[in-house]
């Protein structure tokens, strides 16, 4: 019941506030931190005291069309609540950032963001993959207003090249699904949507693989991954300050989370032939959009691009399938969710304050802005995999893992550890060293973070070191569910090996 | 109190937080005092441990704290492992890492950013204390990194300088590719091995690999690739004589005597790796050759005091490496702790000439200079007299055990040991042309009134300059670490060869004190031919590394990433999406409301359905 509350509070949190705007245009933004910060405690209640030892702490079942076998059936496992917590917290933080950015239809906004959190909620908790594709498009469409209405100079484009690149995806899982239902229903006779009842639905080996790579495509555009990655620089650049934060923290890991989920489980035989094509894609993406992030100069289409190629390392651990190689694919998402948030924030504040995103009009900001160069600093390196900070165990631990599967794509990958530093040192050079010049802006509206900002930026700070120094805390969680979906597949692939 | 071996990255670490958190806002004396003082606590601390260890007798002392990550097989910890290399590595980061922390306080004393300064040290020196107290390799990858952090914040420190961030990111980048290398190395290890805990790992491939197995050489080339970044050798030595951008005193502790070595701690903690792989191992020592001759003759021609020095690191590392491929492991150690005493001692000397000069760096511009700073005089004289190896002094019973042991290996050996005469040799033209030129001659640049200086700046002077005449009699307690290495201490070489050996760069003397003292010899005479022109040239360019380097490197990579700044891929589907508006624009041209055009184009559709239908 406690995962219906969850979705339903951040719902009717959203109507809410939408409401509250004609009596106040600064109630939305307290009534939008309040639901966020209930179902932030809500959740925590739910965390396990104890190591969990039945496969799901909570699920939620009731029918909701049942002639095809769809329910509404919500379950949380240690994957789900550890995405769940970051959503929530990462929401919270999102509303701090657009507390005095957003100016203009308070009310509305607050609604897209509650809802799109709702969404994602939904995504990471919902079981029948009805459900699953209904939480898809709820996330979509309220995110696609966020980008439109509050974004910057180029958002109508943005705006509608995120739609068509996730609907036209979205539609190729959609009919994936729909093939898995039917193939169940020819299977067993009777229609259904229920996630294990699908993973027992065989299929054709020649099927498998263009049903699995519907979900694929869908998961790896959201991911994303090279070559569907392109929506994301021109949503990140144009969206509010919000409304990156979501994306680059959130809405990602819904494509990642799905791959874990879904993808690889439901098809274990075609993922398996897949593997090295998958992890020869994550590893271009790796190296690629980081060439590609050293060459820009509007800075959030750099940490945009960065995004993608930190993105690669989980595509490559989800597909090592291993241990180490999973818990590094989710330690991945967690940490990056916190840094490529603040480094969206920061991007986010800087535009707030001088109105470009330009690094040419940048350059010597350390004197002036110190605190924001240090907390500036502070990502910078966690982004680029310092050991003592969350990315790190992340990515070291997803190629450790994919090394023993893949050698060629891990050595490969490996050079994005390079890459990485050179553009994240670059825009340290072209943003905060230097000589301070203040031409191109108006230096009176340079002002260094507020108490506020300190706040939100050092509760992330604190995530990371928490997550680089003793990554147990989140190991612990994700262990057992990683541990169940490798042995369930690896039975149904011995069992193929063994066939043949 | 060996159970507590964990507060001595702890004091300093703590000295970080506090002087980050404050944000500068602290008055100068309370962060001198903590700054130096948490790093004084920690050679503390570390002088007692290493009392108690030495004490038990015992081989070594592990240390768990908590487990970092438990993931499957893979289970590596927060444990420290304390053995005889150890317990030298930590009390030279400690002892040395004082002393300049001390002198910085007075170094530093008028810069605006002196908080944000000392801040970075002490993460440094609780960075490069997990390197060399980890007992797995991924705690060693962590002060790996963490020290390479802290050099690229150091390099950059005066940030507003273009320069200075560059050189920064030019160390950084370039390390990064050893680090890499050291990660693939780390993968497969694991992979093979199943474990990094570095004592585990070493036991298993004793028993598992067989000398000169593929694996053993994989294995060792990939970390050799780590330590050479790290320590400044061919082909990665590029980075260091630029890190000279960055204030003295973290030339002195990162760029001499700390950071830099190691390269050879990581090669000499992992000595049995490389002992499976002869070829690799000999691989290092020609690596070592290589290096520590063509930095020595760069050095000669250089005229910036601290890249002479910087030259002189990488060529003094170079020694160490060529003791490490000769499989002197404890002579190449032995080496690190001298060179630390002396390069130290030298680069803290310079940062005195340089203020005393007010910020002037070329030697040329200096001159006669003995009088006025009597204490950097003293300093530099002990300093270069050790550098050069001079009988007695520090450097001349290191250099000289390496020596002795590339002499007396087996096949190149004797090769590998001319070649490090000749660089002895050269070490005391460049040591001796840099005193000669500074303190003698007549001055030609600004002559300072009074030396800077001040008790916290000279004492750690005056003790290092101690250090660098008596620290050859230190013995180092690695005996049992490298108990199957090379025997130590005992060789068998003639009287003529020893005798030569010491001569060398005693000659070397000479020669500058020729050309740059006596003027005897005239330099303008040497120069004007030629061929020293041209050979000038490529070593004062450090023999064109980076200008290859730039080439095949640094100017494609940054090509391919302008020309595709606007992402091909993107390219791809803005095309699809500006084909289906032309259709459209095409499309829509149709709809003109003209019933005859619309009859007509319905009559010509059925003719061709109609065609088509009777041809197929």
């Amino acid at each position: 019941m406690i995962l219906i509350w969850l979705i339903s509070i951040l719902f009717i949190g959203g109507i809410l506030a939408w409401a509250s705007e004609r009596y106040n245009q600064n109630y939305p933004r307290n009534i939008a931190l309040l639901t966020v910060l209930l179902d932030l405690l809500l959740m925590l209640s739910i965390l396990p005291s104890e190591s969990i030892t039945s496969e799901w702490i909570t699920v939620f079942q009731i029918d909701w069309i049942p002639r095809f076998g769809i329910s509404l059936y919500f379950a949380l496992d240690g994957l789900s609540l550890l995405l769940i917590i970051l959503t929530a917290f990462l929401g919270a933080i999102s509303i701090g950032s657009a507390w005095n950015e957003i100016k203009t239809q308070t009310g509305f906004f607050y609604f897209n963001l509650l809802w799109t959190l709702a969404g994602v909620i939904g995504v990471f908790t919902a079981l029948d993959l009805f459900l699953f594709f209904f939480f898809w498009e709820v996330m979509l469409i309220p995110m696609y207003f966020i980008i439109a209405i509050w974004g910057h100079e180029n958002k109508n484009y943005a705006a509608m090249k995120f739609f068509i690149f996730t609907q036209v995806t979205g539609m190729l899982m959609l009919v994936s699904i729909l093939v898995l239902a039917y193939s169940h229903y020819t299977q067993f006779g009777s229609y259904s949507f229920k996630y294990e009842d699908l993973l027992s639905v065989s299929l054709a080996s020649s099927l498998q693989f263009w049903v699995m790579l519907g979900f694929f495509i869908s998961f790896t555009t959201k991911l994303p991954s090279v070559p569907f990655h392109s929506w994301l620089p021109d949503a990140h650049s144009q969206a509010p300050t919000a409304g990156s934060v979501i994306l680059a923290g959130i809405l990602l890991k819904t494509g990642a989370y799905g791959l874990i989920r879904f993808a690889v489980p439901l098809f274990p035989e075609a993922s398996l032939t897949f593997a090295p094509i998958a992890m020869g894609l994550a590893a271009l993406s790796i190296l690629y959009c980081a060439k590609v992030a050293f060459a820009q100069s509007d800075i959030k289409r750099l940490i945009a691009y960065t995004s993608v190629s930190h993105m690669g390392f989980v595509t490559l651990g989800v597909y090592a399938w291993n241990e180490q190689a999973l818990q590094g694919a989710v330690m991945t998402m967690l940490a990056h969710g916190l840094s490529a948030a603040a480094l969206f924030m920061l991007a986010g504040g800087l535009q707030h304050r001088i109105h470009t995103r330009d690094m040419g009009d940048m350059g010597g900001l350390w004197t002036q802005v110190p605190r924001m160069a240090v907390v500036a600093v502070f990502f910078s390196v966690a982004a680029l995999g310092m050991p003592g900070l969350g990315n790190f165990v992340g990515e070291f631990l997803a190629l450790l893992g994919a090394f023993q599967t893949n050698i060629p794509a891990t050595v490969i990958a490996a050079f994005g550890l390079i890459l990485a530093s050179v553009y994240s040192l670059w825009v340290i050079q072209k943003v905060f060293h230097g000589e301070y010049s203040g031409e191109h802006f108006d230096e009176a509206k340079l002002t260094d973070l507020s108490r506020r900002e300190m706040f939100y930026f050092g509760a992330m700070m604190l995530g990371l070191v928490w997550m680089g120094m003793y990554p147990q805390s989140f190991l612990d969680l994700s262990q057992p569910v990683l541990a169940q979906l490798l042995s369930s597949s690896q039975g149904v692939v011995s069992n193929l090996a063994g066939i043949q | 109190m060996q159970d507590l071996i964990w507060l001595l990255p702890t004091f300093p670490l703590l000295g970080f937080l506090a002087l980050v958190l404050t944000a500068g806002n602290l008055p100068r004396q309370i962060v001198a005092f903590i700054g130096a003082g948490s790093v004084g606590l920690s050679f503390i601390t570390a002088i007692f441990i290493a009392f108690e260890f030495l004490a038990s007798g015992e081989d070594y002392f592990v240390k768990e704290v908590w487990t970092w990550m438990s993931v499957g097989a893979f289970n590596p910890g927060f444990s420290f492992y304390l053995d005889g290399l150890s317990v030298v590595m930590m009390l030279v980061i400690t002892g040395v890492g004082f002393l300049i922390h001390s002198y910085a306080t007075g170094y530093m004393a008028d810069d605006p950013s002196f908080s944000r300064f000392f801040s970075y040290m002490n993460l440094f020196v609780a960075a490069m204390l997990m390197l060399v107290l980890g007992d797995n390799l991924v705690v060693l990858y962590l002060g790996w990194e963490g020290v390479g952090l802290c050099s690229y914040l150091l390099i950059g420190f005066w940030y507003t300088k273009p320069e200075n961030g560059y050189a920064a990111r030019k160390a950084f980048v370039v390390t990064r590719v050893g680090d890499t290398s050291m990660a693939i190395g780390l993968f497969l290890l694991f992979a093979q091995l199943g474990t990094l805990n570095i004592q585990d790992l070493l036991h298993a491939a004793e028993l598992e690999w067989t000398t000169g197995s593929g694996l053993a050489v994989a294995v060792s080339l990939l970390l050799l690739g780590g330590a050479v970044g790290k320590s400044a050798q061919l082909p990665l030595q590029t980075w260091l004589p630029d890190a000279m951008a960055g204030p003295t005193p973290i030339s002195a502790l990162i760029h001499a005597a700390t950071m830099v070595t190691a390269g050879v701690y990581l090669i000499a903690r992992t000595h049995i790796l490389f002992e499976l792989a002869p070829t690799v191992q000999l691989l290092v020592a020609w690596i070592g050759l290589i290096t520590l001759l063509m930095a020595g003759f760069t050095a000669l021609t250089q005229s910036d005091i601290k890249r002479i020095l910087a030259f002189s690191t990488v060529s003094q590392i170079g020694y160490m490496f060529l003791g490490l491929g000769v499989g002197a492991w404890s002579a190449a150690i032995f080496h690190l702790m001298t060179h630390a005493f002396f390069k130290a001692l030298l680069f803290l000397a310079s940062g005195t000439v340089i203020l005393s000069v007010h910020h002037e760096q070329s030697i040329f511009k200096m001159g006669g200079l003995r009088k006025a700073l009597p204490v950097s005089f003293a300093s530099f004289l002990i300093g270069s007299l050790a550098l050069t190896a001079f009988p007695y002094t520090s450097g001349y019973f290191s250099k000289d055990e390496i020596l002795l042991a590339a002499f007396e290996l087996e096949g190149v050996g004797t090769y590998l040991w001319l070649g490090g005469v000749i660089g002895a040799f050269f070490t005391g033209i460049y040591t001796f042309r840099l005193f000669f030129i500074v303190f003698f001659g007549e001055n030609k640049g600004h002559l300072p009134e009074k030396e800077v200086g001040g008790w916290h700046m000279n004492g750690p002077l005056i003790l290092l300059m101690i250090l660098s005449l008596v620290g050859g009699f230190i013995t180092i307690p690695v005996e049992a670490v490298f108990s199957h290495g090379a025997a130590h201490g005992e060789h068998h070489v003639s009287a003529l060869v020893h005798g030569f050996m010491i001569a060398m760069p005693l000659v070397g003397i000479f020669i500058s004190y020729m050309f740059f003292y006596a003027k005897k010899w005239s330099i303008e005479d040497l120069m004007s031919k030629p061929i020293a022109q041209k050979l000038h040239r490529l070593w004062h360019s450090g023999w064109g590394m980076d200008y290859i380097y730039d080439r095949i490197f640094v100017f494609p990579f940054v090509w391919l990433s302008r020309i595709n700044k606007d992402d091909l891929i993107d390219k791809l589907y803005t095309f699809i999406a500006m084909v289906s508006r032309l259709a459209n624009t095409y499309v829509v041209r149709t709809q003109t409301g003209y019933l005859r055009w619309y009859a007509l184009s319905v009559a010509c559709g059925l003719i061709i359905i109609l065609v088509v239908g009777v041809l197929l």
